[in-house]
């Protein structure tokens, strides 16, 4: 049996009267490549939030590697890299000044972090545009960059957050087939959000499958389609969650955009 | 402490880098400086009271202080809306060291702009009173630009948009120039002018470094210059904090 990286126990998150993440339990095992899917306001961004530390949850108990999130900040902080949704680099600043920044924040020590940063910066291929500024960088490059940026601690736990926005064919497949890697060679467990729901396919080994809050589906591509009576992912998911589409502006149960929906209700 | 050093770093850096910014933060004094204190000065004179470029020096010094470290805040706002604040606020470290080290280098920069400030007054004709004053002159410049850049600091945490930051900037800061001691003497305004300036922290900070580098006397008096400054750091730092501690990604 593998052992369990990230477990959630019964947990929610409300924002004043909105639920955004309605009483969920998950487990995601060690090396397991894990796609959170969903529509816009689900809840997968506020509990991926949530998993990161960036915000806390309402009830219920979150543990990544051995530890518990809410408790032990610091230590479930190291045990996990992350790539944003948004882009999250410093652009005046270099692609090595961003990853050096990023070793002294996780105190890695100097003479390995160099190591470290030449190494993750070849594996990218962006060694050679080590001392150029980020903001000359085109989409793909910064999505380089940051995976690895999140890499460098040699975290257990990768969270990508929606990683393929925006990114050519050429760069996704690049990027799938490193993350496949690091899973299979390194045990590194990834746990990853997508609205491309054939990526998903072809990577995920464990899918669930989050709307209004709650997990309303989990399994492999295969077990959901089988179960669903659906003969891909696509269409399983879309008989899940329906296929009218979402307003995240609206009054919506996202965390994300729970301020602007509290502002245009009020507005109302 | 290595932390905060790599944050102070990023600041500096950013600094240097951006000819702009530093050119946009020093325009604005020195065309002050010039207009005021070459265009005014004649009549100042005429009126009895010496020499207006001598007295308005340490208020222009003041003010690119204020200027610098209120505009700096918008490095915040820029890290909240461009992403770079998620990147900080997962890492391993307090959000107490991120804005510490970020603001002692925003501090840093104020530092940098008031002592140009001060050299190009240099050049205008300004002479300090007695040079060795100019040493604690420089602490006086310390105090308030690690006061007044956890002021942006906080304002920038508090706001969501650029738009509102701007607004802000417009609402508190140039009244907090306008309405202190900077441009004139606080002796002979009317009554109404002066209570609001003497309810001005800006107002104590430009006595102090008057006090220290003319040969003005002390409205107040030196010490109860450096309390009010002290007094406004400490809570300029608290709701900086406070506001720091609040944000939400």
């Amino acid at each position: 049996m593998a052992q369990t990286v990230i477990s959630a126990k019964s947990v929610s998150k409300h924002f004043g009267d909105i639920v955004a993440v309605d009483d969920i339990s998950f487990d995601v095992k060690k090396g397991e490549i894990f796609a959170f899917l969903g529509p816009n306001g689900a809840g997968k961004s506020t509990t991926i939030k949530m998993l990161t530390t960036m915000l806390r949850p309402t009830a219920g108990e979150l543990r990544l590697a051995g530890h518990n999130v809410a408790k032990e900040r610091d230590s479930a902080r190291k045990a996990f890299g992350i790539v944003f949704q948004d882009p999250s680099l410093d652009e005046e600043l270099s692609a090595y000044e961003n990853m050096d920044l990023h070793g002294s924040l996780y105190s890695i020590p100097k003479t390995r972090r160099h190591k470290r940063i030449r190494e993750l910066l070849e594996l990218v291929e962006l060694w050679s545009r080590q001392d150029s500024m980020v903001k000359t960088f085109s989409g793909g490059m910064r999505r380089r960059l940051e995976i690895a940026r999140g890499l460098l601690h040699e975290p257990k736990v990768l969270f990508l957050d929606e990683p393929t926005l925006g990114l050519d064919t050429q760069t996704r497949n690049l990027m799938w087939n490193y993350v496949k890697k690091l899973s299979d060679e390194k045990g590194m467990t990834i746990f990853f959000t997508t609205h491309y729901l054939d990526e998903a396919e072809e990577v995920a080994e464990q899918i669930a499958i989050i709307d209004h809050g709650k997990i309303v589906a989990r399994g492999t591509s295969k077990s959901l389609a089988k179960a669903t009576g659906a003969k891909n992912l696509e269409e399983a998911y879309l008989k899940l969650t329906g296929s009218t589409t979402r307003d995240e502006n609206d009054a919506s149960n996202d965390g994300l955009n729970f301020r602007m929906a509290m502002r245009n209700r009020n507005l109302r | 402490m290595e932390v905060m050093y790599t944050l102070w770093l990023r600041q500096v850096r950013r600094y240097w880098r951006s000819y702009s910014r530093m050119l946009g933060t020093l325009g604005q004094p020195i065309l002050m400086l010039l207009a005021l204190g070459y265009g005014i000065g004649a009549i100042y004179q005429k009126a009895g009271e010496g020499n207006y470029l001598n007295f308005l020096v340490p208020g222009i010094i003041t003010q690119t202080v204020l200027l610098s470290g209120v505009f700096w805040g918008i490095i915040i706002l820029q890290d909240k809306r461009f992403g770079f604040l998620a990147e900080m606020l997962v890492a391993p470290v307090s959000r107490l060291k991120i804005l510490l080290g970020s603001a002692i280098g925003g501090a840093t920069i104020s530092i940098l702009q008031g002592l140009m400030i001060f050299v190009i007054a240099l050049v205008f004709g300004f002479r300090p009173d007695n040079w060795f004053l100019v040493i604690p002159a420089f602490g006086v410049l310390v105090f308030m630009s690690l006061a007044l850049t956890s002021f942006g600091a906080g304002i920038a945490s508090a706001v969501d948009d650029f738009q509102g930051f701007q607004g802000i900037n417009n609402l508190l800061v140039l009244p907090l120039f306008f309405l202190s001691s900077a441009l004139y003497p606080l002796n002979s305004i009317p009554d109404v002018l002066r209570i609001i300036s003497s309810i001005n922290p800006v107002t104590y900070m430009v006595d102090a470094l008057r006090t220290l580098l003319t040969a003005a006397p002390s409205h107040f008096g030196i010490g109860l210059d450096l309390a009010v400054m002290a007094a406004t750091f400490i809570a300029c730092l608290i709701f900086a904090v406070n506001r720091f501690n609040r944000i939400q990604m």
